[in-house]
């Protein structure tokens, strides 16, 4: 029975492993400028996580057929070295892991969060309430209008809460379900929670970042490839957070322009 | 602490009548028990509400016959709507982590084994110790009303993030009297959990037998201590958070939640609270019940591994001193649940540092484990392969903590079947391993006769293949980006994942299948089994050293005396390669 | 999407004529409602977050919270009798609110208190009902594809709007009547209120974003009367 141990416990770490290796399950391609370091970050981890994954079941399993229910009746005996062997190469082992990946890999997220957008990074307004997200962009005059939650009529298209009777700088604001923007540029997103808290998700930008009610967080990402991208919301927000979605549409500068230009003629 | 023996004087009646032996019973067997069948109960609930999940991701519009009485409209004419999906995930959470993992490894094995491994008549307050057992029971209760109450079960996860679960029905359905009940649920969980931490801490402290002192302890009794210690602080503040909720909810403060909320069209009359606020308090007390999950399923399966090796772990010391460390560690580490949260990016650096360095008395330990299998002869048991699936299943759900612990990963991976993947495997499916390999290993004692060995290792393989089959490809998933919490997937980007997503269904009902086996071993071998030995696995600590099942005082009002360290295997002793610890024998070491 | 829209409002007005207690060769009210200023613009609905919806038309639908006609009229207006007439049992047939192409057809929907309503939905995707009443009782339920319809009674009086939390452009307006003496006005704002026993009547105009205004009327035999509303609109 230990040898039945051995062989399914080494049949079930080398099926584990096998989608890992030829790459069957792989997150869409990156189109951003930061993206790349995440993943080479994951890849090693992948590669130091799957070695020591492999190695732990296939000396588990080695053990386990070499000493389970021994007919041979020979004395027992205990690992050379003892305690110490294992407790010294734990911290080695894994100390060297920590640094190597801890240290160093948190270049990644230092590149994410502490470097602050450029001063020319267009700015969109992004905002997420129960079931969709919002985009406002300044419109012409480059301020947004200011937000009043009372305002917010939805059947109305008022999705942000803007006040254009008295306020002048919100009636050029341009609001859209979809997140248009230039290709090649950076975006700096100011998020706004409009009831509970949501998140940000785009696979392919390699960007998610939480929307907390009452909290003025942003994100800033450049998208180096024109396209169409799913943002989905990835913060359990209530009954239709499944279907809480919106499209991220990287455009030519040009095309932007044009979308933008066309935007604000229907206000 | 040796003196704790003397004090004894009183000897307290057995009790008499079927309330006072079985039902409101103070001796810590019977509650033992009564936390075991509870555990059982709410792992049945849970699983049952996992199965029908995983149905309604995979056959969305198959109608499930039934369920509509169930639930009218949760699931009109047996289809399951997006919001009842939500309750069944929340349900499925609170139940499992609440209910299963922190009942069955730590209060029914710690309840009924660690008086009597300490040498201990009952536990230091044995009243203390009915309440505690009778209030997690009123706790669940009314977490079950929440199913019958017209407005449903909360849909707002066993995280209840604020201000979702903090602004009342207009958040959703289930959201008004469902969210409340969940959160008295939880408010009663806490108190019943640190009745019996408290309970447990006294315990092992004062009651501890002639000749036990605290090094001679078993590596369970140890884990169940530290587990103790970490509850009576976790619980501490989750309790007073559920308080806050509440108020948030029925009282009109605003802990929780700031203004200019609109929530169904509806602007929020609250002001100045802070949606963090909750996570912290949450992940606070969340990060270390992980801990009190894993912890006691890890002391179970050294002890039980010990006795299958017939010989001793290479340091059991060194396993009692990682477990302390992790559970120090355990406190230090909540932020990297909210990593994306929108807290300060450098406390996410803060908190990764500790977080990756668990890694490093977890390595230990399965390398003390896996180096003390070397040379050793293994006996197979139904419990000895459950001890090792354990380590096989913590080594697994281990790894993957190592790519979650680093922020700039969590960035792709956070909310991912991912994460899902990782906390089922080394929190879910490692702990119950440890209670399987317990309930194989201890069913002897408890019930006085032993457990099929056949349907047991029928059981192991099913479930060993079974949960390698539903949770190692959550996390292929997860790379990929498939989000959790999504009740059903409507985008073009989930098609070539549904065969894997089916692949999981069908493992889950498979495997979730195969447990029913277990349940009718416990039931047949309860009723039909082999009556057992004193000691069937020829162990060495004190619950081997009494009748199966031991009398209602234990030790039969002899008071026992130590005079060995717990493992005394691999040894010439009187009755075979073993040295019972209250054996005055000399050791041949 | 109008015209069928006015269709089914005018179904909805036969069907409610034709099961009333009301006197037929009665007297009757009506008129048309109109607005002075400038209205809202109609402005297009952006789907694309719901692919199954957005494909269904092939310039976005406009919002409907103020429709407006030729003329200045006003679509949309839920005439009744407010004061006057006695309550009425209701009808048997049943109203319907459809969610087609994630919207509500039709936008504004009367029914008589106790007349029982009707939800279907006849997308591929799943709705949200969410109807936030004040005075009766609110609730808020889902309903995926293919499940069968939602069946609901109100039993008091109430415009209650209605949102679908999943699709927060969706917004349309129950109107709870008590009893059958009312109309819902189409593309040229004109209602009629038939078959009105003799007597003093207060008739009241709703529309959901500019509120209501009532008016005196008295009707004697089979008379007709004619009696006009017009509401102040704004442009934001």
């Amino acid at each position: 029975m230990g040898k039945l141990f051995a062989i399914v416990l080494v049949i079930i770490a080398l099926a584990s492993a096998y989608p890992i290796v030829t790459h069957m399950y792989v997150m869409p391609e990156d189109v951003s400028t930061h993206g790349h370091q995440i993943d080479e970050q994951l890849s090693d981890t992948m590669a130091e996580a799957g070695i020591s994954f492999l190695l732990a079941q296939f000396v588990l399993a080695i053990f386990v057929w070499k000493f389970a229910e021994r007919k041979d009746g020979g004395k027992l005996k205990n690992f050379p070295g003892g305690a110490k062997i294992m407790v010294a190469g734990a911290f080695i082992l894994v100390g060297t892991e920590i640094l190597a990946l801890g240290v160093f890999g948190q270049r990644a997220w230092a590149n994410v969060y502490f470097t602050p957008p450029r001063p020319d990074a267009l700015q969109i307004q992004a905002q997420a309430g129960q079931f969709a997200f919002y985009f406002r962009y300044p419109g012409a005059d480059g301020k947004f209008g200011a937000i009043y939650p009372d305002k917010i009529d939805e059947g109305n298209q008022n999705y942000f809460g803007l006040d254009p009777a008295n306020d002048i700088e919100s009636r050029d604001d341009i609001v859209s379900a979809e997140l248009v923007i230039p290709v090649n540029r950076e975006i700096h997103l100011l998020m706004h929670a409009k009831d509970v808290g949501h998140s940000f998700y785009v696979r392919e930008l390699r960007i998610q970042q939480d929307f907390v009610p009452g909290l003025d967080l942003s994100v800033h990402f450049t998208a180096t490839k024109i396209g169409r991208y799913e943002i989905v919301c990835t913060q359990l927000c209530g009954l239709g957070h499944y279907n809480m979605k919106a499209y991220l549409n990287v455009m030519a500068q040009d095309d932007f322009e044009k979308w933008v230009k066309q935007k604000a003629s229907e206000l | 602490m040796e003196e704790a023996s003397d004090q004894q004087a009183h000897v307290h009646p057995p009790p008499e009548g079927f309330l006072r032996k079985y039902v409101f019973s103070l001796d810590h067997k019977v509650i033992g028990k009564q936390y075991y069948a509870l555990g059982l109960l709410a792992v049945c609930i849970g699983m049952a509400l996992s199965w029908l999940m995983r149905f309604h991701l995979v056959w969305p519009t198959t109608r499930i016959p039934g369920l509509e009485l169930l639930s009218k409209a949760g699931a009109p004419g047996g289809i399951i709507t997006p919001e009842y999906y939500l309750s069944l995930l929340t349900m499925h959470g609170t139940l499992m982590v609440f209910f299963v993992l922190t009942n069955a490894p730590f209060a029914a094995f710690g309840n009924y084994f660690l008086p009597i491994q300490i040498g201990a008549e009952d536990m230091a307050f044995p009243r203390f110790n009915m309440m505690s057992f009778w209030t997690t029971l009123v706790a669940f209760l009314v977490l079950i009303l929440a199913f019958i109450i017209p407005d449903g079960p909360p849909i707002s996860g066993w995280t209840s993030y604020a201000p979702l679960s903090a602004v009342g029905k207009d958040a959703g359905p289930g959201m008004g009297w469902g969210m409340n009940l969940w959160a008295i649920s939880i408010a009663i969980f806490c108190i019943g959990s640190l009745l019996g931490a408290l309970n447990f801490i006294a315990t092992t402290l004062d009651l501890r037998a002639k000749g036990m002192t605290l090094m001679r302890m078993p590596i369970c009794t140890w884990a169940w201590f530290i587990t103790s210690c970490i509850a009576l602080l976790a619980f501490a503040v989750l309790l007073p958070a559920c308080i806050l909720l509440l108020l948030d909810r029925a009282a009109g403060t605003s802990f929780f939640i700031p203004s200019g909320l609109v929530v169904s069209d509806r602007l929020q009359a609250h002001s100045g609270g802070s949606p963090l606020l909750w996570q912290h308090l949450f992940w606070f007390f969340g990060h270390p019940e992980v801990y009190i999950a894993i912890l006691p399923s890890m002391g179970i399966v050294s002890h039980i591994l010990i006795n299958s090796m017939r010989k001793p772990l290479l340091s059991a010391r060194v396993i009692i001193y990682s477990m302390m460390s992790i559970g120090f560690l355990s406190w230090m580490v909540w932020g990297h649940h909210m990593f994306v949260s929108g807290m300060n990016p450098f406390s996410s650096l803060l908190f990764s540092f500790p977080t990756l360095t668990i890694t490093i008395p977890a390595t230990i330990m399965t390398l003390i484990w896996l180096g003390s299998l070397y040379g050793a002869n293994i006996r197979i048991n139904a419990a000895s392969l459950f001890a090792l699936g354990f380590i096989s299943m913590f080594v697994s759900g281990g790894v993957s903590g190592f790519f979650l612990a680093q922020p700039s990963i969590d960035i792709v991976l956070h909310a991912t079947y991912f994460v899902v993947g990782h906390f089922h495997m080394v929190m879910g499916v490692a702990s119950l391993f440890g209670v399987f390999a317990g309930t194989y290993f201890w069913f002897s004692k408890m019930t006085g006769r032993m457990m099929n060995q056949t349907l047991g290792q029928l059981h192991f393989w099913l479930t060993f293949i079974g949960t390698y089959c539903i949770f190692m490809p959550f996390h292929y998933l997860g790379l990929v980006g498939n989000v959790r919490r999504y009740s059903s997937f409507v985008d073009d980007f989930m098609g070539p994942l549904m065969p894997l997503h089916k692949f999981i269904t069908i493992a889950a009902l498979g495997t979730g299948a195969a447990q029913l086996i277990f349940i009718f071993n416990l039931i047949y071998s309860r009723y039909k089994g082999v009556p057992a030995p004193e000691n069937p696995w020829n162990g060495t600590t004190l619950e081997w050293s009494i009748p199966s099942p031991p009398p209602w005082n234990n030790f039969g009002g002899k008071h026992p005396i130590i005079y060995h360290d717990p493992y005394q295997y691999d040894v010439k002793g009187l009755k075979g390669d073993y040295i019972m610890q209250d054996s005055p024998e000399p050791s041949a070491g | 999407m109008r015209t069928k829209q006015a269709f089914i409002a005018g179904v909805a007005i036969l069907a409610a004529a034709t099961m009333t207690s009301a006197v037929p060769g009665g007297g009757t009210v009506s008129g048309k409602v109109t607005y002075e200023g400038t209205p809202a613009k109609q402005k297009p609905i952006d789907m694309s977050k719901e692919p199954s919806c957005a494909k269904q038309y092939a310039t976005p639908p406009p919002t409907e919270t103020v429709v407006t006609g030729p003329n200045n009229a006003l679509e949309n207006v839920v005439v009744y009798i407010s004061a006057g007439a006695p309550d009425e049992p209701p009808p048997s047939q049943a109203a319907v609110l459809a969610q087609k192409g994630c919207r509500y057809l039709p936008h504004v929907l009367a029914f008589q208190v106790n007349q029982e309503l009707k939800i279907t939905n006849e997308d591929q995707t799943s709705h949200n009902i969410h109807p936030l009443a004040k005075i009766n009782r609110e609730w808020n339920k889902s309903q995926p594809p293919g499940t069968p319809p939602i069946s609901d009674k109100y039993d008091k009086m109430e415009f209650i709007p209605v949102k679908c939390n999943v699709h927060p452009w969706m917004h349309g307006t129950f109107a709870v009547m008590k009893n059958s003496h009312y109309s819902i006005t189409g593309a040229d704002g004109g209602f009629t209120l038939p078959d009105l026993p003799p007597g003093k009547y207060t008739v009241t105009a709703f529309h959901e974003s500019y509120g209501d205004q009532t008016q005196e009327v008295s009707i004697a035999g089979s008379e007709t009367k004619s009696v006009n509303f017009v509401f102040k609109a704004k442009p934001y």
